[in-house]
């Protein structure tokens, strides 16, 4: 639990939150490792757990049909994977493959929900750094989309 | 190269030397003077006015290694009616060349510090020149990252010389792509993301960075976030450039000439007119 916890509190998602927090986080988290090529999760499955990764590349990809896998993004050390956990249905928007072998830390959605709830500072907290995720993913998803490489860009 | 015997208006005839293809709708174009030895000095960020007889004249940032004289080297796209007719022609074929125009990088003042190289497709090109530069004056530099985007894996210019700046020169690249399919091993995200990982103190780096003017605005947020200083930002702007030499007013971009003032310029110095539309 103390290598966890200072695991959490190195990643920097984490960075300057409360010890108290951290623990929290700890009750609901488990260090996880997945070898290069390996799927961590599927679209349109269930997404109950996300993850703090601590080494490695992850690609997101979607599939299209006839056209088969389109990656969408790379993350890396430090990076957040998964926040589908935090709304309903709690359904993987993506897949999520490991490019390298991964070190992770995965923390299970339903556990850390009912945190969030019974102590709202701490939800607060957890939901103001998501918010933050997902605004940097929906910015860099608008320059992916401008295409602002191409001829008429 | 000096302006072209004194008159800077006048072309000069360069034949094609060589023509490269390096991407489905980039190519790279080698001359060399046509008929009087002349020096083809540049500093890395000029561009060339490169006139394709009968069609008409464009600018084109020059590309090649500004350490070296042995040719003039172009890389462009094929965007319009110029560059369509640039991409027809052989080799032995003559062009006009007018130049260098344009204030360059600032490379000198790099010397002693990190610098940050970020570049966003096509605008590779011109960034390379100071790669080039940086390579033959590699002690005289800290660390230096190269922060490259582009479309698509097939869409990147030099592979072979971006892996050798890397392995060769103690060079930071990093490439990414904005989608990718099949086997791409690499990176796939927004350029402007890979600043914040980047290794560079912000304290003593200096960052140049060419691309589409939305990709450039959002580098600069994510320089300044890392703590690099306006007056240590460059970028290399780009409009409408005819003349050259600040007469005519066709790239005015506000009180600056891009073609004269430019096509670089320090950060805080046109950072009231980057977020202005339509200037």
């Amino acid at each position: 639990m103390e290598t966890l916890e200072r695991f959490l509190a190195e990643h920097k998602f984490l960075e300057n939150m409360k010890p108290e927090f951290i623990e929290q986080i700890v009750g609901c988290a488990s260090n996880v490792h997945f070898p290069a090529g390996e799927v961590i999760c599927r679209e349109g499955r269930d997404a109950d757990k996300f993850y703090f990764i601590r080494e490695g590349k992850v690609a997101l990809d979607i599939h299209m049909p006839q056209k088969g896998s389109i990656s969408i993004m790379t993350l890396e050390k430090d990076s957040v994977l998964g926040w589908s956990w935090l709304f309903p249905p709690y359904r993987w928007q993506f897949n999520a493959r490991a490019k390298t072998d991964i070190h992770a830390i995965a923390v299970e959605g339903a556990c850390l929900r009912a945190k969030c709830f019974n102590d709202h500072e701490f939800g607060y907290d957890i939901l103001q750094r998501f918010s933050q995720i997902l605004a940097e993913r929906l910015q860099s998803t608008r320059l992916q989309l401008m295409d602002v490489y191409s001829a008429n860009g | 190269m000096s302006n072209l015997n004194g008159n800077p208006m006048l072309p000069q005839s360069f034949r094609i030397e060589r023509i490269k293809n390096e991407t489905d709708d980039t190519f790279t174009v080698e001359l060399q003077p046509s008929k009087n030895v002349m020096d083809l000095s540049f500093h890395a960020g000029q561009f060339n006015m490169l006139y394709i007889y009968g069609v008409g004249e464009i600018p084109i940032s020059i590309s090649g290694d500004p350490c070296s004289q042995d040719s003039l080297v172009h890389t462009t796209r094929v965007v319009g009616t110029v560059t369509k007719a640039m991409r027809k022609l052989r080799v032995g074929d003559l062009v006009g060349v007018r130049g260098p125009f344009g204030n360059p990088w600032p490379v000198e003042e790099a010397k002693g510090k990190d610098v940050v190289l970020i570049a966003g497709g096509i605008g590779l090109a011109p960034i390379r020149p100071v790669v080039n530069y940086i390579i033959a004056n590699r002690h005289a530099f800290k660390n230096v990252v190269m922060l490259y985007g582009t479309r698509t894996p097939k869409d990147i210019l030099y592979p072979r010389e971006i892996k050798l700046w890397e392995k060769k020169h103690r060079i930071h690249t990093f490439v990414t792509v904005d989608r990718a399919i099949g086997n791409w091993d690499g990176n796939v995200g927004v350029v402007t993301k890979l600043v914040a990982r980047a290794p560079f103190d912000p304290q003593n780096a200096l960052a140049m960075a060419c691309g589409p003017e939305v990709m450039m605005r959002f580098t600069v947020r994510e320089l300044q976030k890392r703590g690099i200083v306006d007056e240590n930002i460059y970028v290399s702007t780009e409009r409408n450039m005819k003349c050259g030499i600040g007469h005519c007013g066709h790239c005015q971009f506000g009180s600056e000439f891009v073609c004269k003032d430019g096509p670089v310029f320090r950060y805080d110095k046109i950072a009231h007119l980057f977020d202005v539309w339509e200037v």
